[in-house]
């Protein structure tokens, strides 16, 4: 890192650098903290400061959340959905994604080079392009409105990305390990399995844990595959919510849209570090 | 560095290359399929398919029954003398001009103050780590957040603000003013992994450059001019072609935040489809809509892989890429 110049200079120097900082910095961290203050409160003074704490905004864990005559389902099984639908992509897009990359990395075949290329392009071309067309597929084959139908659809749309991180933690595993594992006598599967995969444990659960991530994250695909309301996940149930509350109850809104976010908040707290390392890319604006 | 130097120019004796060829030399596509076949069978379910069928679906009047009822040209037709397409298309290109300034503009700057200015490593990385929240954030709350923020009455943030500060009236800003709440919206997002790409390229700049350059007297100023600014000619590049593409095709946080309003003045090209897809049910004009995108999708990733070729694609800098 460049230290050199800047130890000559004293504070005073870098101090239009840091009030900047903080000055563009604040609103995200005042959003954060309404987000978590308001959930807790009552009431809120200046905006993110609590003044009566209370639970009955988180009255939704234990109880159905009514509005007129409407009442809106209870939160858990919405929760288990969001489970499945990102415990499903992080399984599959782990699985099928270190078996092709497996292929790529180590193995020579007819087609190679195209299903590569191809992959490059699709990791750069988004898939929210085809929602239409995903339609009319998930129509045909008798999964509009299922859940799995979803989870096909996102990992499918994140394989080109995972696939190739894959490969590339493969590709830094020595040849020797490999040679030696084939005159032990094992077969493709077993090196793959017993020899290779133990060696990229870690890039294993950075693949997975953006999965999961991207999965309890999903959106698009949910609100617009999925209609009944028992196949809902969080992200749709909160959208709904939105809809509803909006100018009524931010406190409600709030204390949901925390709860929906712990996965992420988890996450960050544990990874804060590599996070920066790992995490960037994707098809957000 | 002498040892490393020595070390290196050692001959390599063990079989690396014989080992490679031995085992490379013999799959068939037969023997890789159990590898591969799921990938391809994803891909080509939900990636290839889907982008013949928009074509397709193009040429028809398809709507919720689903039936191909082939009109030929017409939708194009209609696609030209379509008003709301065409302010779609005017939002669309000041939208995605003005988030990619945010983006590449804005995501220089915190990475030139996080990592060239910030003295502290920790510091800077504090701030990097707030600013990727709102990126790891499931896009119902981000958009919660800007609702609330936004929020017409005197509870929303930005109009308690000016109400204590200048004592003005509350106002609705996503009413008076959509685009600008959807660019900025966009744009701290994009910001962040400008952000994060920047800093990693300003990492890799070997030291040597910016003890020569102080040895040489240059400012602050000079260095950024002329040592940093040239070495981040490619991530540039790449960010505003890449950035370019993602923020033509999505429309998630549009969509959570003005839904195209108010009277289409936040609408986009990629959004319209989607409205007249599944709000309308006119899913062969929708697909029609798409089609355009399609085409300008396929033309970027193609004029990308030309342009930074195989590993840059997938290398962006030394850090590894996730989406």
């Amino acid at each position: 890192m460049p230290q050199v110049k800047r130890n000559k200079r004293g504070i005073l120097h870098s101090a239009p650098i840091y009030i900047f900082l903080i000055l563009v910095s604040l609103p995200i961290v005042i959003a954060y903290l309404w987000l978590f203050a308001s959930s807790f409160s009552s009431k809120l003074t200046l905006g993110i400061f609590p003044k009566e704490l209370t639970l009955y905004n988180w009255r939704f864990l234990w109880s159905e959340i009514k509005l007129g005559l409407t009442a809106f389902e209870s939160i858990w099984p919405v929760t288990l959905n969001s489970i499945l639908l990102a415990g499903s992509i992080t399984i599959l897009e782990v699985i099928i994604s270190l078996l092709a990359g497996f292929a790529l990395s180590r193995m020579d075949f007819p087609g190679k080079d195209l299903i590569m290329k191809t992959t490059i392009i699709l990791h750069a071309f988004p898939g929210v392009a085809l929602l239409i067309a995903l339609f009319y597929v998930l129509n045909f084959i008798n999964l509009l409105d299922s859940i799995m139908g979803v989870v096909l659809v996102k990992v499918a749309l994140e394989l080109p990305m995972a696939t190739w991180m894959i490969k590339g933690f493969f590709d830094e595993i020595p040849w020797e390990l490999e040679w030696a594992a084939y005159i032990d006598g094992c077969n493709k599967f077993q090196l793959w399995y017993k020899v290779i995969l133990p060696q990229i444990k870690p890039g294993i659960s950075a693949v997975a844990i953006f999965a999961f991530l991207a999965g309890w994250s999903e959106f698009i695909y949910s609100y617009t595959f999925l209609f009944s309301s028992e196949h809902y996940t969080l992200a749709v149930f909160l959208k709904n919510l939105i809809g509803d509350f909006r100018f009524l109850d931010y406190g409600l809104l709030a204390a949901a849209g925390l709860f929906y976010l712990i996965p992420v908040i988890v996450f960050f707290l544990i990874s804060q570090k590599s996070l920066m390392k790992i995490n960037f890319g994707g098809i957000k604006g | 560095m002498e040892q490393y130097v020595q070390e290196k120019s050692l001959p390599v004796a063990y079989p690396k290359e014989a080992a490679e060829t031995h085992v490379k030399r013999k799959s068939s596509f037969i023997a890789a399929l159990p590898f591969i076949g799921p990938f391809l069978v994803l891909i080509i379910l939900f990636y290839l398919i889907p982008v013949v069928l928009t074509v397709i679906m193009s040429f028809t009047g398809m709507d919720f029954t689903l039936e191909w009822k082939f009109v030929g040209l017409k939708n194009y037709i209609k696609l030209c003398q379509d008003k709301s397409a065409g302010i779609a298309a005017l939002n669309t290109l000041k939208y995605v001009a003005s988030t990619l300034l945010i983006n590449v503009g804005f995501g220089f700057l915190l990475a030139i103050t996080t990592t060239y200015f910030t003295k502290k490593q920790n510091t800077g990385l504090l701030f990097q780590t707030i600013w990727m929240l709102p990126r790891m954030t499931p896009a119902v709350i981000y958009a919660l957040l800007w609702l609330w923020f936004l929020d017409p009455t005197e509870y929303g943030m930005l109009n308690a603000f000016f109400g204590k500060l200048f004592n003005a009236p509350p106002r609705d800003w996503i009413l008076t003013s959509p685009m600008p709440v959807v660019i900025i919206a966009n744009g701290l997002i994009g910001a962040s992994l400008g952000m994060v790409v920047f800093s990693a390229a300003i990492k890799s700049i070997p030291e040597s450059y910016f003890h020569a350059a102080s040895v040489d007297g240059a400012t602050d100023w000079d260095i950024i001019r002329y040592v940093i600014i040239p070495f981040l000619k490619w991530p540039i590049m790449f960010m505003t072609i890449w950035q370019t593409l993602s923020l033509l095709t999505s429309y998630e946080y549009i969509l959570l935040i003005t839904d195209g309003g108010p009277l289409n003045k936040s609408e986009v090209w990629a959004l319209y489809s989607y409205h007249k897809a599944f709000g309308s049910y006119e899913f062969g004009y929708g697909a029609a809509i798409s089609v355009v995108l399609v085409i300008i999708a396929v033309i970027i990733a193609l004029v990308m892989l030309k342009v930074f070729g195989y590993d840059a694609m997938m290398n962006r800098g030394k850090t590894k890429v996730q989406g």
